[in-house]
């Protein structure tokens, strides 16, 4: 895309587009996620008891297994969670802390679009156990803005490059582009192509997503 | 066959040592599985095809990560990540084929998680095996993929015995042209194995891939010093440049003095059980320079003996040229 002029251009200064006003004491996306939540347990319930014997306590668990009760630092906090011997980082963000920035498309591995970095390394939350992560660090799409609300340049450059087209696999492709800057501040366009390989998108805003990462490189 | 629900309930074993992860496999024999960087293994138990009583987590064993010099050569621990392989300046300055091996296996957070004990031990990517059918290597008695109307593109062009899968590592490529040698632990002790030994085919065994047996690990694998530096050369031909497995791949190490070909050892995988070592077209090069003559003279060998399946015939001229450009470089 040749067109350098900001997006922002169609909109007053200082104001902010409708997906960006989570902050704002009550709206659309916050009231959503409330209701999200409230049936949450149910949804929830219905992954996790599907075909499961792992709930309940008909068993004592085998001497020298992982415990159940576990803390994970998530995004920099402490986050208490009862979690399954066979459950993956993608379940315990999504249906158990609320994290559904973090997309679950495949649940194989091969699309990218839960990507999270462990260690500021990517990895697709859904092929990684919960329990192999205590003692690191998770950083999820949540955890990227600043306090203020001021958002990380990559995600960022993704609004001035219209980068998402439907936006699902968006989450995904911050991820692999922060952790592409964090290892290499000023990639080529082809070591930012590579960097985002592991990502796919359905729409096929590949070249608006390697826009975006080239411009969180040349701002940040 | 892809769904979004739970895996099976299992017991998870996160042990710090190697002898407390022996003494799991001891404890729960065929009921227990390995689990490395998981990337092929919850894939496994998601489609419901294994189902393990006990995992066990190696990713704890402090011991099994690194990458350490020994007096000959170097010992990459088993749970080094491939990340980790493509990112060491030794790998990359003295065994450049295994790091652009590494390099090339799936994607960047596959290669983030998945470890080179891990994609070395991998299971095939036969579809129907894969799907939980019950054929010959899933213990039942008939081939899919070998039938008049059964889907073969991917298989393979040597070596079939009832199963014609095969080996969709690229990094056992590698190491096996840089003659890496494996070393095992069991309850009775340590055993090193090459690795042209380390990999069996449906002859041997027909439910396993690997000589390791369901108590022993696989702890690390030493590069021997001879390779060090020499000319390598990796490609891969797959359908995607990502995730993909390879339809082939080559990997080689030559040894080339005032001009001639001192020691070579070509490894092409995706058309056998095993990663195959091209023998015949070695014998050729060595002796000679390494030129477009003598690459076409050899590569035009590399598939000799190869009983194709009905739509896998493409992969006779891929692998001879691939040889060829092994051998005289990709100009």
């Amino acid at each position: 895309m040749a067109n350098d002029t900001p997006q922002t251009a169609i909109r007053e200064p200082g104001d902010r587009p409708v997906y960006e006003d989570a902050r704002d004491p009550v709206t659309r996306r916050t009231f959503i996620k409330s209701v999200i939540a409230t049936g949450a347990v149910a949804s929830a319930g219905g992954f996790m008891l599907t075909g499961l014997s792992g709930c309940s306590d008909d068993t004592a668990p085998a001497a020298g297994s992982v415990e159940r009760l576990v803390t994970l630092n998530i995004n920099g906090k402490n986050r208490p969670v009862d979690v399954l011997p066979n459950e993956t980082l993608a379940m315990t963000l999504r249906y158990k802390l609320g994290l559904t920035g973090t997309k679950l498309a495949c649940d194989r591995g091969e699309c990218g679009a839960c990507t999270v970095l462990i260690d500021d390394v990517t990895h697709n939350s859904c092929s990684t156990l919960t329990h192999s992560v205590r003692g690191r660090d998770v950083t999820t799409v949540e955890g990227l803005e600043q306090p203020d609300g001021t958002l990380h340049p990559v995600q960022q450059a993704m609004i001035d490059e219209l980068g998402p087209q439907c936006g699902f696999c968006t989450p995904g492709q911050v991820m692999s582009g922060v952790a592409l800057l964090k290892n290499n501040p000023n990639p080529t366009r082809q070591e930012a192509r590579e960097g985002l390989a592991g990502n796919l998108c359905r729409c096929g805003a590949y070249d608006h997503y390697l826009n975006s990462i080239m411009r969180a490189a040349r701002v940040s | 066959m892809s769904t979004k629900d739970m895996m099976p309930q299992f017991t998870l074993f996160q042990p710090t040592d190697i002898d407390n992860a022996l003494d799991l496999l001891e404890k729960y024999g065929e009921r227990s599985w390995k689990v490395a960087g998981g990337q092929d293994s919850y894939d496994w138990f998601k489609d419901r095809a294994k189902r393990p009583e006990a995992v066990i987590d190696l990713g704890g064993i402090a011991d099994l990560h690194g990458i350490r010099e020994v007096a000959d050569g170097i010992e990459i621990g088993a749970m080094t990540t491939l990340r980790e392989i493509v990112d060491n300046p030794m790998i990359a300055e003295r065994y450049g084929v295994l790091a652009q091996a590494a390099g090339r296996v799936a994607s960047p957070q596959i290669r983030n998680a998945g470890t080179l004990g891990g994609n070395l031990c991998q299971d095939t990517r036969c579809w129907y095996y894969r799907s939980g059918l019950d054929c010959y290597r899933a213990g039942g008695n008939t081939c899919y993929a070998d039938t008049p109307e059964g889907m073969n593109r991917e298989h393979c062009l040597f070596g079939a015995s009832r199963c014609v899968a095969v080996t969709p590592s690229d990094t056992a490529a590698a190491v096996t042209a840089l003659d890496a040698q494996m070393v095992i632990r069991g309850p009775a002790g340590e055993r090193v194995v090459p690795a042209e030994e380390f990999f069996i085919g449906p002859a041997i065994n027909i439910t396993r891939m690997t000589v390791v047996e369901p108590n022993e690990l696989l702890i690390a694998i030493r590069i021997p010093s001879k390779w060090a530096g020499a000319d390598f050369y990796f490609e891969k031909v797959a359908d995607r440049n990502t995730w993909d497995f390879p339809l082939v791949n080559v990997a080689s190490s030559m040894i080339v003095n005032n001009g001639i070909v001192e020691d070579i050892r070509i490894v092409c995988s995706g058309v056998e059980c095993v990663p195959k070592r091209i023998v015949g077209a070695e014998e050729i090069v060595r002796g000679s320079a390494p030129d477009a003559e003598t690459a076409d003279l050899a590569g035009s060998t590399a598939s000799r003996g190869a009983t194709p399946l009905n739509y896998n015939h493409f992969k006779i001229p891929l692998m001879e040229n691939l040889v060829k450009r092994a051998i005289r470089g990709n100009v």
